[in-house]
């Protein structure tokens, strides 16, 4: 087991997609006041122009993991003005931001097998193609209801990628070595926001209380094994095996919030498969619809 | 000739010495001012200076948040992950602008609930030009490149302003627009070198935010009743046709590279002048825009509402856990 391999995680120059019309360079373009991303970290221009392509079951593997950060980059990124304080717009704003990077890395990483680019996987693949599980696509609800997913799926990401960054496949360990720093500040933000408003008021408890109730029904399918896992190897990660360490962490968490671990049944799932929830079309539909409003433009 | 070195002057010790203090102070401040020096947040300054400071980056800060919503429009919408993380970027830099505006604003004793407060009763302005929609993508572009960049143009004198803790706010603020321009001019030059239904929906654009971006300078300079005050106190430092123009010349030869056209048919230089001459701007619509009658006043006003009244729950939460938290400290202790 070796740790991102820095051959994998060369910072490179990003390759210009067309020629370069503009009047000057323009730096890092997603660079921003509120963010500060390391020089040296894997950035996904860097996968594009790596030479390094997965077989099919890691593809697949990689497939589901941006297809998990991908639907939840789309959903979070409503917050942005709508937030319940300008803090928080930012905050919101900036874990999408974190988690469309680690979608678009592991996109293109499986594109590399599939001969697609990350568009062609996030914009004209339909419903059924998309490997997310459900927690992903489930609404946003109440600041609350996104503080619940936000805090499962965090404890689950970093788990994940603490364990991920040992892949035998280098790219998916240099991905997820970039990713867990990111994701154990998304699980700092979610685990205060989760105490305070579980022991913040009557009325936060209550919502806090009822959220965690909506969303635990899909926290199942996170740590669901299926014969790819099999298949993968060391390459991946047993969901099954993160699944006691998840249930002691969010027991913590959910503990000190004064709040009660909620006992409701599982849903079916299926989202590896490529079956989805109801709300997963609405979202896709927003997505998509101007790209394929011009299939073969480029933007 | 040296000048003594000046003595800053406090704002009010007590009120039984205000009117010494007030003369020391006034004395002070105008030789800061004819320094063309900076003003300090403990440094006495008149009233109607404070006030219209206030006013200022207070409308500002209400611009960089009320701006946030034509683009997150298209955040969901973006048409590649690229741009869609562009995008989210920025917006969230203006959320961030937003900020340290309202920190800048504060250091002059008016705290950011009052100023929030302000804006959602109606009675504080933003900037008009954030009332118009985002129609198409290409919006994006535009607004980068027309709003952003005139938004630029009005900026980077006010980074001398004789306020210090404003001053050095747009210093950062105009540092992340000018990324922003740029961005703007790279989706627009994306789009008017693609399709044929790229290029006319990066024109129409054009079309819409030009003559909306013009008059982010404010009126023309006969109509303008508090620019020469605020050019006498070093906070304004070009007037608005003045910028104007100059934004104007900037812009016309970005156009070229674009090959896209401004719609404007009286755009021409005038050598003798040495400035840029465009078409009169329909001053009663800017009226009418700021006076609520713009095509998206009521649903960005609307917007800011709702998310201040969805989050009152979730404020009153953090308040009552820190209060909580405080006195359990204090207990232990």
């Amino acid at each position: 087991m070796t740790h991102a391999q820095p051959t994998q995680a060369q910072p490179t120059q990003a390759q210009p997609t067309h020629a370069d019309h503009s009047l000057d360079s323009f730096g890092d373009a997603a660079a921003s006041a509120t963010r500060v991303t390391p020089g040296n970290a894997l950035r996904p221009e860097d996968i594009a122009i790596s030479p390094d392509k997965p077989n099919d079951d890691v593809a697949e593997y990689a497939l589901r993991l941006g297809d998990d950060s991908l639907i939840l980059a789309q959903r979070l990124s409503h917050w942005i003005s709508r937030g319940p304080e300008l803090e928080e717009d930012i905050a919101l704003g900036n874990i999408a931001l974190d988690l469309l990077g680690h979608a678009r890395s592991f996109l293109i990483y499986a594109g590399h097998a599939l001969g697609k680019s990350e568009d062609d996987l996030a914009y004209w693949r339909e419903e059924e193609d998309f490997r997310s599980v459900w927690l992903f696509e489930q609404p946003n609800g109440d600041f609350g209801v996104t503080i619940a997913r936000q805090l499962v799926v965090s404890i689950y990401q970093h788990l994940l990628y603490s364990r991920l960054v040992d892949s035998t496949d280098p790219t998916i360990a240099a991905i997820a070595a970039k990713a867990l720093k990111e994701v154990d500040y998304h699980r700092d933000h979610a685990t205060q926001w989760t105490l305070r408003l579980g022991d913040g008021t009557a009325e936060s408890h209550r919502r806090m209380q009822a959220a965690l109730e909506l969303v635990w029904p899909y926290v199942d399918e996170l740590f669901d094994d299926d014969p790819l896992i099999d298949r993968i190897g060391d390459a991946g990660v047993r969901p099954s095996t993160l699944r006691e360490q998840f249930d002691a962490d969010i027991a913590a968490v959910i503990d000190e919030a004064t709040l009660d671990l909620p006992t409701v049944p599982r849903a079916m799932g299926g989202g590896r498969r490529g079956l989805h929830t109801e709300h997963l079309g609405y979202l896709l539909a927003e997505m998509q619809v101007l790209a394929r409003k011009h299939p073969g433009a480029s933007w | 000739m040296a000048a003594a070195p000046l003595q800053p002057v406090p704002a009010h010790a007590s009120p039984a010495d205000s009117s010494a203090t007030d003369q020391a102070g006034q004395a002070y401040f105008d030789r800061i001012i004819a320094e063309d020096s900076r003003i300090e947040p403990k440094d006495w300054m008149p009233e109607a200076y404070r006030k219209t400071l206030v006013r200022q980056i207070s409308q500002h800060a209400h611009s960089e948040i009320i701006g946030m919503q034509p683009e997150a429009n298209w955040i969901t919408r973006a048409p590649s992950l690229k741009r869609k993380a562009i995008l989210m970027a920025k917006v969230q830099d203006e959320a961030g602008h937003g900020l340290y505006l309202y920190s800048a604003a504060e250091t002059l004793g008016t705290p950011r609930d009052v100023l929030n407060q302000q804006l959602l009763d109606g009675k504080a302005k933003y900037s008009s030009i954030f009332n118009y929609p985002a129609r198409s993508w290409a919006d994006m572009g535009a607004i980068g490149w027309l709003v952003d960049g005139a938004a630029i143009a009005n900026q980077v004198p006010l980074c001398r302003a004789s306020y210090g803790p404003y001053g050095r706010a747009m210093v950062r603020i105009c540092k992340e627009e000018s990324f922003h321009q740029r961005q703007g001019f790279e989706i627009l030059l994306e789009l008017s070198h693609g399709t044929p239904e790229q290029k006319r929906m990066a024109q129409d654009a054009v079309d819409r935010f030009y003559a909306p971006a013009l008059m982010m300078f404010g009126p023309p300079d006969d109509d303008s009743p508090n620019s020469k005050q605020s050019m006498a106190w070093n906070i304004k430092r070009f007037s608005n046709d003045e910028l104007r123009q100059r934004f104007v010349g900037m812009i016309v030869e970005q156009a070229k590279v674009l090959g896209l056209t401004l719609p404007d048919p009286e755009l021409r230089f005038d050598e003798e002048t040495g400035q840029w001459i465009h078409m009169e701007l329909d001053w009663q619509e800017f009226k009418d825009v700021i006076a609520g009658r713009g095509p998206c006043n009521s649903q960005r006003m609307a917007r800011r509402r709702e998310a201040h009244e969805n989050g009152a729950w979730v404020r009153e939460a953090a308040h009552a856990y820190a209060e909580k938290k405080m006195q359990q400290k204090a207990g232990a202790a």
